[in-house]
């Protein structure tokens, strides 16, 4: 059961009042009429469908009714961040690697860092969870 | 391959069932195949399987990231019907269960394959509308099937509440007295068997990580236990289809999504034939074992953790209680997720793809496993000629650029 914070009511509420509507930030060609078969197709079906983070639509079906995005893992489950429509993630998968490829360089480099318990995967942890609507 | 029979049987029992063979072996990967399957699940094994039978290619590796048949094979209800609405699924899901009705002699492997019907009920009046529709294309198509009151659904299972007091109540159903459930784990382990005594090559625990691509040509697979090499690679990987597609370079039209099934404590036999409801969303059996099989829709939110949420159990087992008041105080057992690979219009892709010699069968979504042994065929036949067989054909990827999709949402409904 997932908690969701949806950040028009800015509160947390349970998964039943939400439905998922899909991969997010999709944008509707400009000019449906000048697309040709591929690009059409690829608009209206085609999806990444990722292992790992996914952006992804939801409504708050039985709340406000809004739609909003959630920054989620598909293995984990783990709800990252929500945010509003029109808003870009502040967590991305480019983000995240990025992230971890850092903190492993630094624990390879100096050995003391990772002695004095800057361990990579809690710092990024709490880089995460200090975000806005964040969860676990 | 030591043939199993019951004169068999009875001469390891006499031995204390000591020496039974080892039902397949364990290789070590060669460098090179003229055929590589990715994915050890049912419609894998049945694609090496027919390979090896068929078209006599034998040198064929099937390569699973975890053992043979742990994935949706192991995960589903077992049903097994080929009652669809459009020519083009008709003839694929018709294509397997005439495959069914040999599997064990073929294979040489009890899969306990039992035709004991599948009602599709109606609790509409649109519902029984479709139904008329569909079984008429059905018997069109040459494929059995029946419409029945809800007298005759009451005969078939007394049990069920048909009456006017429901909340739903029960108008009529589809009836197909050839469809019935078959034992999983049997059908990939038998395919298994017969493939391996065929000479293809089971390689488990070894992950596929990536493909080699030359001038748009696939040369092989990288895998964690190192290259293999072949010219024609077959991806039969469900709900991980959308990984290995990315790792070619190109997207699919799918979306993975948990789909939870669950058992019940063993019961003496009450219910001797498959029910599927749509509109109260569930469907059950009971297995041979005595536990009742029950199922229902996906979670609708992206997942690849093999698991989903409660909201979703609780309201499969509310469609099933709905239907049938006398399971209300039935304790369940275990329950689970697998990743179905959803298609947006509820039929799969049996495709060639930009990559020259890489091909794909996926987008099963909710209802693979009663297409495990045609899917195998008609994409072994398609592997071995580099040419779509004609049932398969029209499941290619380029539908969802021309536009000529096979929307089979009506049959598939609950889950297919």
């Amino acid at each position: 059961m997932f908690h969701i914070y949806c950040p028009y009511c800015e509160e947390l509420r349970e998964e039943e009042e939400f439905h998922p509507k899909g991969q997010a930030h999709i944008a509707r060609p400009e000019e449906p009429d000048a697309c040709n078969d591929e690009e059409w197709g690829d608009y209206l079906f085609f999806r990444d469908n990722p292992r790992g983070i996914h952006h992804e639509m939801w409504l708050h079906a039985v709340g406000c009714r809004k739609f909003f995005n959630i920054t989620r893992n598909t293995v984990s489950y783990e709800i990252l961040e929500t945010y509003k429509m029109g808003e870009q993630p502040t967590i991305t998968a480019e983000h995240l690697a990025r992230e971890e490829k850092t903190a492993r360089e630094e624990k390879t480099d100096s050995a003391q860092v990772a002695e004095g318990g800057q361990q990579t995967v809690g710092a990024s942890d709490a880089a995460v969870a200090s975000i806005k609507g964040a969860q676990a | 391959m030591q043939r199993y029979s019951g004169f068999g049987l009875v001469k390891h029992a006499l031995r204390h069932h000591e020496d039974w063979q080892r039902q397949w072996r364990n290789p070590t990967p060669k460098p090179r195949y003229d055929v590589i399957i990715v994915g050890g699940g049912g419609h894998g094994l049945a694609t090496a399987y027919y390979l090896a039978k068929e078209h006599g290619i034998t040198n064929v590796a099937v390569v699973e990231k975890g053992w043979l048949g742990g994935g949706n094979t192991a995960r589903n209800t077992t049903i097994v019907r080929s009652n669809y609405l459009w020519d083009e699924s008709a003839a694929l899901y018709e294509h397997a269960m005439k495959l069914w009705e040999g599997l064990s002699q073929d294979i040489n492997y009890n899969v306990m394959f039992s035709q004991r019907g599948v009602l599709n009920l109606g609790h509409t009046l649109q519902d029984m509308r479709d139904i008329q529709r569909r079984v008429n294309a059905n018997r069109l198509n040459g494929i059995d099937g029946e419409v029945l009151d809800a007298e005759g659904v009451q005969s078939l299972v007394p049990i069920m509440d048909c009456s006017k007091r429901a909340r739903y109540p029960v108008m009529g159903a589809s009836w197909q007295p050839r469809a019935g459930v078959a034992r999983h784990d049997a059908v990939a382990w038998g395919y298994a068997r017969a493939a391996d005594a065929l000479g293809v090559d089971l390689l488990q625990n070894t992950e596929v990580t990536g493909f080699k691509i030359r001038d748009g040509q696939i040369q092989g697979v990288h895998t964690n236990r190192g290259d293999i090499e072949a010219k024609t690679v077959g991806c039969v990987t469900a709900g991980n289809s959308s990984v290995l597609a990315r790792m070619a370079g190109f997207n699919l039209p799918l979306e993975s999504h948990p789909l939870q099934a669950l058992v019940s404590e063993p019961l003496k036999p009450v219910l001797d034939t498959v029910v599927m409801s749509n509109h109260v969303h569930g469907y059950i059996s009971q297995s041979d074992k005595g536990d009742l099989v029950i199922g229902a829709g996906i979670d609708g939110y992206n997942g690849y953790g093999q698991r989903g949420s409660y909201p979703t159990v609780e309201h499969t087992l509310q469609a099933i209680v709905e239907m049938f008041p006398i399971f209300s105080r039935v304790r369940m057992n275990r329950q689970w997720g697998g990743i179905v690979d959803t298609c947006p219009d509820a039929c799969p892709i049996i495709s060639k793809t930009k990559v020259k010699g890489l091909y794909f069968n996926c987008g099963w979504g909710t209802g693979g496993f009663k297409a495990t042994p045609g899917s195998g065929h008609v994409f072994a036949a398609s592997l071995a000629k580099g040419e779509m067989h004609p049932i398969a054909a029209p499941f290619s990827i380029d539908r969802f650029h021309s536009g000529a999709l096979i929307d089979e949402h009506g049959a598939a409904g609950v889950a297919h």
